[in-house]
């Protein structure tokens, strides 16, 4: 009576999230649009990486999705520069997922160009999640420690791209570059590693012409 | 943080695949999560019982299969569990690439 009958469903609980993500790839591919998803953790400069990209993609359009767990001080920020920008807050979220980027998509309504979405800070939940972009690029720094590989795996190997930031600050501070490297190696033997400082500028050339790269 | 929305479709999958095969209840719910998937399995248990409480699943326990990440020598190509901070291979000391094994998320069966 009791006698349990067991049905098969082998189904993945992400099909609902990486259906819409397929969706709005295919969509935003369509549209000309490049999106690229930047993941780091709070404070690596995300915005002001992103800031520096801009000001030198020159003939492309950027677009940006700021997703904030509160704030819009970044979207005000890249706004006052003339960028369109939106802002999804997610209130307590740890991620941005496809359903709230395909209702942002929809209000932006972008053309031919390329559209980063910030991702919340957190080195953890924005990895495991696909929200119909291109490629990933993930902002680590010389002040968080060459140790994140070793402790975040999943987002470097996720990463298309890897950018250490505030390379200003290396004379500073202990980052032992090729311990780092040997972890973002064992995860990743493809994704290109740009050395950067967000705030001189330096290295930030080199990020442009790998999305000029992709873009075409 | 995420598992609450997660936990939500866990249920309605099973509920649909119940649905499906005429079953008015579902006793359990077979679970795979891989530890490399970025949910805890504990703070889906604790979340189930709530969702579950309006749905034919109210009943159903939850069994949840743990998979231990493991990765895979690039020198001697056995498959070996990371230790922390090291991707060394224990067998020969090369190195270890992330495989699929542990990043498992899904509803194997449900028994009904
Ligand atoms: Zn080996």
């Amino acid at each position: 009576m009791s006698e349990n009958n067991e049905i098969e469903v082998m189904q993945s609980v992400y099909d609902k999230n990486d259906e819409i993500a397929a969706k709005i790839n295919t969509s935003l591919t369509e549209k000309g649009i490049f999106a690229i998803n930047v993941m780091g953790a709070p404070g690596a400069g995300k915005t002001s990486t992103l800031i520096k990209i801009i000001e030198r993609l020159k003939d492309i359009t950027p677009y940006v999705i700021e997703g904030d767990i509160e704030a819009d001080i970044d979207t005000k920020t890249l706004q006052a520069l003339g960028v369109k920008t939106i802002q999804i807050n997610t209130n307590g979220a740890c991620h941005l997922d496809s359903p709230l980027i395909g209702e942002a998509v929809e209000t932006l309504n972008i053309e031919n160009g390329v559209l980063f979405i910030e991702n919340i800070g957190n080195l953890v939940c924005p990895a495991e999640f696909q929200i119909g972009e291109h490629v990933k690029m993930l902002i680590s720094t010389v002040t968080e420690g060459s140790d994140k590989p070793y402790k975040y795996p999943l987002a470097f190997e996720k990463a298309n791209s890897i950018i250490i930031n505030k390379c200003d600050l290396l004379p500073y501070v202990d980052f032992d570059e090729e311990y780092f490297m040997k972890g973002v190696r064992a995860l990743n033997k493809t994704a290109p590693v740009f050395k950067i400082s967000s705030k001189t500028g330096e290295g930030v050339e080199e990020v442009v012409s790998w999305i000029k790269q992709n873009v075409k | 943080m995420h598992e609450y929305p997660i936990t939500k479709r866990i249920i309605e999958i099973s509920e649909k695949f119940a649905k499906e095969n005429h079953a008015q209840e579902v006793k359990q719910i077979n679970l795979v999560v891989g530890e490399y998937s970025g949910y805890v399995a504990s703070s889906i248990e604790l979340y189930f019982e709530i969702i579950a409480e309006d749905s034919i699943c109210k009943n159903a326990s939850l069994h949840i299969e743990r998979v231990k990440p493991k990765l895979k020598c690039d020198s001697c190509g056995k498959l070996f569990e990371r230790k922390p901070f090291s991707f060394e291979c224990p067998y020969c000391r090369g190195e270890g690439r992330p495989t699929e094994i542990g990043q498992e998320f899904y509803i194997k069966s449900i028994e009904v």
